[in-house]
């Protein structure tokens, strides 16, 4: 028998560890690898907000989108225009100066404009399921991508492929994330603040997550997902529901982007494409569609597996066969491909699927 | 408006349906239906299969729009078509072919059930203001009530799909009580019961009449129905053919060819 206040002293225990885990993590990584490995994992921090952004339309409300990226697309171009000289220079009469807007006002903008596009594709879709709504949001995320691609001319925009560069980087209570700087006497490199600063991010969309699940509307989005005309007869506006849905993992994917394009200094179409679609939503699928902890998890495998595979492949196989046989890059592909056709085969919920089960165990031992 | 027969008094008429049509290509589904269902009578709607009743539970609940007729319900024009809203008036149904939310457990199930009395918005949720709070544990705890009336509770967390068919269908009436309906739709919930199980259902439709439910039901079971029933409206190819009391209705000629006509023993259907 344990002490009834023992499991939740352990959870605490367990958060207060992974918390300063967290914390220290940069300045480890940084020390035994190398920066570059911080900026890896700043990436895959971006990428859990995708994938959990993404869940909310996937995994909770049952929505196949395959032109999720786009929202982050938006996210990112809002960013870039508003923190960068492009529009300066491309149309000098009505701009006088660069925009210097403040990360805490351009953020939100973004979060709200992607997520009026994310109601804009949904309100199309809403009668559309499955294969046929793969197709629609297929599509619209093209149809972002490629109005990016061409919006440079008559009106230079988007400045066409060549993307938006000298994107000011993300400013907080005065100091610039773009460059190192001390802290209580700590040198903190421009990768390191930015991990610190997309962690407290993601540490939000994780609780939006979590609390919306554990509410009225994340049991409609999943009975929707569940029976879309017994959620009707159970008396959900599945309208509103699902546009909900659609808006609210925009808004995720708009923030995200806003991060990416003040982190990189740089976009450019070609970061929006399919394929990142598809990335995103395999990172749901993986992980475990509909459990927040186990997209979580299926984001970073997913975004840090392929750079462990990448720095790792050369030297392994120059240690076991004396060369390089297959360059890292296609291994990389060929092992992302037989990993997923693996784990859809053998574990078809995801690596770490719902929890209901585990709540079917305890009620068990409560009877027992 | 007073009813055809002018017998009732309004304000004892909870439903009236009044020259109800549907038609899905070449079938005629209903053809113009009219009926009337007191508050707190157990209505019967029986019929040979493909008469039309799930059409009309269908049309009833918002799932289909009629292309004829209306609805009228506690005194107010139904929207058609428009199924939350006319949960949100005050009907709940089950479904002939049980459906329900598999993945989620029994009590979550009953909660979904609740989604239309509840104000819980974006922002209340993520904050989980006192208000959200309240109406959560308001909500958990209602569901156990509602589990335990339809002799479920001990299931509360199992998955849906993993509970006995009998359960299921309990707990489909669970879910549907917990939008606090003024009128139950159930679409043949003895389905596949065995006699046991039946005899369950019937008291737990008893007690429902008990507590003031109004209650229309759709059967195959003509035992069932002509024990349970107030009154029984009988529908073939889409026409009703009788509404009468039960003792009434089982004399019918038109209920008697409808039925010979498909099979001798209704019951067996
Ligand atoms: N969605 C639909 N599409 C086409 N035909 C339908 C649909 N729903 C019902 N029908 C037809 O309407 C008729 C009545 O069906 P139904 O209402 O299910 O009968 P019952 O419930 O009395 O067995 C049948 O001929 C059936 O095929
Ligand atoms: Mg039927």
């Amino acid at each position: 028998m344990t002490l009834p206040g023992d499991p939740k002293l352990r959870a605490r225990l367990g958060i207060v560890l992974i918390g300063i885990a967290l914390a220290v993590l940069p300045f480890v990584v940084g020390a035994n690898f190398g920066n570059s490995w911080v900026r890896i994992i700043d990436f895959a921090l971006l990428y859990v907000m995708l994938a959990l952004g993404l869940n909310i339309v996937v995994g909770f409300a049952g929505l196949l989108d395959l032109g999720y990226i786009a929202f982050y697309a938006v996210g990112a171009y809002l960013y870039a225009l508003l923190s960068s000289p492009h529009l300066a220079t491309a149309f000098p009469a009505v701009f006088a100066s660069a925009p210097a807007w403040s990360v805490w006002l351009v953020l939100p903008l973004g979060a709200l404009v992607a997520g009026l596009f994310g109601v804009l594709l949904g309100t199309p879709t809403l009668k559309l399921r499955g294969d046929y709504l793969a197709i629609v949001t297929l599509g619209f995320g093209e149809i972002i991508r490629i109005f990016l691609n061409n919006l440079n001319a008559p009106l230079n925009l988007t400045n066409g492929p060549q993307g938006i560069n000298n994107i000011q980087s993300a400013e907080i209570a005065g100091q610039s994330l773009g460059r190192s700087f001390e802290l209580f006497g700590l040198q903190i490199p421009s990768v390191t603040a930015h991990y610190y600063f997309f962690l407290a991010l993601t540490l939000l969309v994780i609780f939006i997550c979590v609390r919306l699940q554990d509410s009225r509307l994340g049991r409609a989005w999943v009975a929707i997902r569940e029976d879309e005309l017994a959620a009707r007869a159970c008396g959900i506006n599945t309208r509103n529901v699902k546009l909900l849905a659609f808006g609210l993992g925009a808004t995720f994917g708009g923030v995200a982007g806003g991060l990416f394009a003040g982190f990189q200094g740089f976009v450019s179409p070609e970061s929006f494409g399919l394929l990142e679609s598809i990335m995103v939503l395999c990172m749901v699928v993986l992980g475990g569609m509909g459990h927040i902890a186990g997209v979580i998890l299926g984001a970073l495998l997913l975004a840090l597996l392929p750079e462990v595979l990448r720095w790792g492949a050369a030297p392994v196989q120059q240690w076991l066969f004396g060369k390089v046989l297959v360059d890292p890059e296609s291994l990389r592909l060929l092992l992302f491909g037989v990993a997923l056709v693996l784990v859809m085969r053998w574990r078809p919920a995801g690596l770490w699927p719902s929890a209901l089960r585990k709540r079917e165990l305890a009620a068990h031992a409560e009877v027992a | 408006m007073s009813d055809p027969a002018g017998t009732i008094a309004q304000e004892a008429v909870l439903l009236s349906a009044s020259g109800v049509s549907k038609r899905f290509g070449g079938v005629q589904a209903l053809r113009d239906v009219s009926l009337t269902i007191r508050r707190g009578e157990v209505y019967g709607l029986i019929g040979p299969n493909g008469a039309g009743k799930t059409s009309f539970f269908n049309v009833l609940t918002g799932l289909y729009s009629p292309d004829e007729g209306r609805v009228t319900f506690d005194g107010r024009d139904l929207p058609p078509g428009v199924p939350h809203r006319i949960a949100g008036a005050g009907i709940a149904r089950t479904f002939q072919n049980i459906r329900l939310f598999g993945a989620m457990s029994a009590l979550e199930n009953v909660m979904v059930g609740r989604h239309i009395r509840l104000r819980t918005g974006v922002i209340g949720a993520i904050l989980r203001t006192p208000a959200a709070r309240a109406e959560e544990a308001a909500t958990e705890a209602r569901a156990h009530e509602l589990l335990r009336y339809v002799g479920i509770d001990q299931l509360a967390n199992q998955q849906a799909t993993h509970l006995s068919y009998g359960d299921q269908r309990r707990l489909e009436i669970a879910r549907a009580l917990a939008s606090e309906p003024k009128l139950l739709a159930l679409d043949e919930p003895a389905a596949g019961m065995n006699a046991t199980e039946t005899g369950g259902l019937r008291t737990l439709i008893e007690k429902l009449r008990g507590d003031g439910l109004t209650v229309l039901l759709i059967e195959h079971d003509v035992k069932l129905v002509m024990g349970l029933c107030d009154r029984v409206a009988v529908l073939d190819y889409g026409e009703k053919i009788a509404e009468d009391v039960p003792d009434v209705v089982r004399r019918h000629p038109r209920v008697i060819t409808a039925y010979l006509g498909q099979q001798a023993d209704p019951e067996a259907a």
